[in-house]
């Protein structure tokens, strides 16, 4: 009896706050929003418009028309005609261009030797996403010719190599001809498409970040305020503290979660294809196991500055390891284990099957039953390490 | 009221000793608090008050000693004594974003007060504490004073038998400060035993008892009467026309403790083992030449607390030579 009491008392107290807090309710409200436009829409995985330059020592109409074919894919800008590759490199180098396209004086006699790739691709291999792009241009044919270019990529960096290489071998390993080479730049090309399967992911992704770093605030802010020095002077049990501390959040995940579902149905027709009601299960279980990583998180920080950095020290290989970025299956297989780990694999999961396959609970029900053991062990862990104590 | 309770004692601590790493903040502190009385702990920032007190409040762990509050060891009760303690932190701990009276229901439910005895409680602690026109107002908006009035009648929503009040008038101004004791006294009276820290000299001659600490170690208790009491003469005033010189030429003289310009008066402590104190004080203005009228003095609490101060530091002194 007293102790429902105290745990409503701390539920009702904690709501309070949060409502009167305008910053936490502008959180709640403006991350879904932001992350939601600058992933439905700012970012897009269709590279166009790389600056590039020309250094023409052909100057032939063979010449001429390799470069409008080029200007013609729209994956790069041709903003201007270096001297020679010497120059490209160095243009590349400061950063004025991403891709340099390097045609020698002796193209047109190349060409009608038919020798292989008669011109050379310089790219800016320090950025993969424009690695890979190159392979778009690299991959171009003149019809009756065999591949036109070669690309190298010219950061002197190592470890930014391996786009560019991967792009001459992308062009190597699968010589498409014309007419498939420009249906792969159609695949690319559809925004909605990309939006419609991040947003199941970005559901998960934006859940992490607040969650955890609601219910870690919320415990630390206290200990900054000198709240808590009250709070654990008084009969109050660390159980009805810890569960009067994550329920109104449930909440607030809840809201933000229809939010989510919302804007993406507004603004990019993400569909509902399995049962809402599953969803919000799912929710359910995901929000509450991040809680209690927040409240783990908060046995740990003395302010609220450390409380964001360790919600960081999470987020960041739930962003990575999760499935959300990278495919789950193409991670080496520790990396795996790790992400088994993560709450976020498991909605991701759940999130993308219902939403976007239609599945029902009892399909991927497989992924509910970790995120319940998560919360236990990490409820467990937290009430052995709160201690109603200062020392 | 205060006679019809057995005469117990409240705290008693027996070689209370907490230290952080390399520091002792508190060391080998002995106390007996009786019940139904205003003990005082006077001593400067650091001195280990508020270490004690949450020591007493179960926060902290003793690191060697044993104390027992309201009968329980603290070590081992530290749950059943929360339920029986008041604690007013040295800085304010209500939530400034909640109203006044949001805070006292939140600290009463959390405390386990029935409803029904809480809105009565409640409505009792808003008319003592003038707070009932605040009462919709959020706390963050309140006075210094209001604040204080506040957070004391959070403590006592439970009607604790024992209250601690850390530095409780640190941030009020003196008519506040006075009422406040007012206050304390009438809480006393009810049969509450309470536990002060002050480092107000005014504050500390109120209480019923006294400790005084100093870099952790208790060093004078006892009734601030009868510990003034035992300075006896040892404190002198000396009337000059040139105080700065005076008390130069006096603060090097041997026998003298301190020396404290009070307007054109100084007031000088001697030193215990000083047979005539105003003897001593007149042959030191003489051998510096200096003109000045000598006359005994009534110690304060300030000269007790310099006198065991100070005796403490040149203990320390020759101990290092």
């Amino acid at each position: 009896m007293n102790s429902l009491r105290r745990f409503f008392a701390i539920v009702r107290k904690e709501f309070r706050q949060l409502v009167r807090d305008r910053l936490t309710f502008g959180m709640i409200v403006g991350i879904p929003i932001i992350q939601l436009t600058i992933f439905g829409y700012a970012i897009n995985t269709d590279v166009r418009h790389l600056r590039a330059a020309v250094s023409d020592d052909s100057r032939t109409d063979l010449s001429r028309e390799l470069i409008a074919m080029v200007r013609e894919t729209q994956v790069v800008d041709i903003i201007g005609h270096a001297s020679g590759p010497r120059q490209l490199e160095q243009w590349i180098k400061e950063g004025r261009i991403s891709v340099g396209i390097v045609i020698p004086y002796d193209y047109a006699r190349r060409l009608e030797r038919g020798e292989d790739r008669p011109a050379q691709l310089l790219v800016d291999g320090s950025d993969p996403i424009v690695g890979q792009a190159a392979v778009q241009v690299a991959g171009l044919r003149i019809p009756g010719t065999k591949a036109l270019a070669t690309s190298r990529a010219t950061d002197t960096d190592e470890r930014f190599h391996a786009a560019a290489v991967a792009a001459t071998a992308a062009t190597q390993q699968f010589p498409i001809n014309p007419v498939t080479a420009f249906e792969i730049r159609l695949d690319y090309n559809p925004e909605r498409i990309s939006a419609v399967s991040i947003v199941p992911g970005l559901l998960g992704v934006i859940l992490t970040m607040t969650m955890v770093l609601m219910t870690a605030v919320a415990i630390v802010r206290e200990r900054e305020r000198g709240t808590l020095e009250m709070l654990i002077t008084t009969p109050v049990k660390t159980v009805e503290l810890m569960v009067g501390k994550i329920v109104p959040y449930i909440g607030v995940g809840l809201v933000q979660m229809s939010l989510i579902l919302f804007l993406g149905h507004l603004m990019f027709g993400v569909p509902v294809r399995g049962s809402l009601l599953h969803l919000y299960l799912a929710g359910l279980a995901f929000i509450t196991a991040n809680l209690t990583m927040g409240l783990l998180n908060s046995t740990f920080a003395q302010n609220q500055f450390q409380a964001m950095q360790m919600t960081f020290f999470f987020f960041l290989p739930s962003i990575l390891l999760s499935g959300f970025m990278f495919p789950f299956d193409g991670m080496p297989v520790p990396a795996q284990w790790i992400g088994e780990l993560l709450p976020l694999t498991h909605f991701n999961r759940m999130s993308r099957g219902i939403l976007l396959r239609g599945a029902t609970l009892s399909e991927i029900g497989r992924d509910l039953w970790p995120l319940a053991a998560f919360f236990c062990v990490m409820m467990t862990v937290v009430l052995l390490r709160f201690r109603k104590r200062l020392d | 009221m205060t006679d019809s309770l057995p005469s117990a004692l409240a705290i008693e601590a027996h070689g209370l000793t907490r230290r952080f790493g390399s520091l002792t903040a508190v060391d080998r502190l002995d106390l007996a608090v009786s019940t139904g009385t205003i003990h005082g702990f006077l001593g400067p920032n650091g001195s280990g008050k508020t270490t004690t007190l949450r020591m007493f409040c179960g926060l902290l762990r003793p690191s060697a000693g044993t104390a027992s509050v309201l009968g329980m060891d603290i070590a081992h009760k530290a749950e059943a004594i929360r339920r029986r303690i008041g604690y007013m932190t040295q800085r304010f701990s209500l939530y400034e974003d909640l109203t006044v009276l949001e805070n006292l229901q939140f600290v009463g439910e959390v405390q386990g007060v029935p409803a029904r005895k809480r809105r009565e409680k409640i409505d009792e602690l808003l008319a003592t504490y003038r707070l009932k026109d605040r009462c919709g107002q959020r706390v963050g908006t309140l006075s210094g004073g209001e604040k204080q009035r506040l957070a004391l009648a959070a403590a006592l929503i439970h009607e604790p038998d024992l209250l601690f009040l850390d530095e409780p008038t640190s941030a009020v101004d003196p008519q506040n400060r006075r009422d406040f004791w007012e206050n304390l006294f009438d809480i006393c009276d009810r049969g509450t035993t309470i536990l002060v820290s002050t480092h107000y000299m005014d504050e500390a001659e109120r209480c019923h008892s006294l400790s005084i600490l100093d870099y952790g170690q208790l060093v004078g208790s006892g009734p601030p009467r009868e510990q003034i009491a035992r300075l006896g003469n040892r404190v002198v005033e000396v009337e000059t026309d040139t105080p700065r010189e005076a008390q130069t030429a006096l603060h090097r003289a041997a026998g003298v403790l301190s020396v404290a310009q009070l307007g054109t008066q100084l007031h000088v402590l001697v030193a215990e083992d000083a047979a005539a104190p105003v003897e001593l004080v007149t042959r030191a203005m003489r051998d510096a030449n200096l003109i000045g009228r000598v006359h005994p003095a009534r110690p304060g609490l300030e000269d007790v607390f310099v006198a065991v101060t100070v005796a403490r530091c040149k203990a320390q002194h020759k101990e290092a030579a």
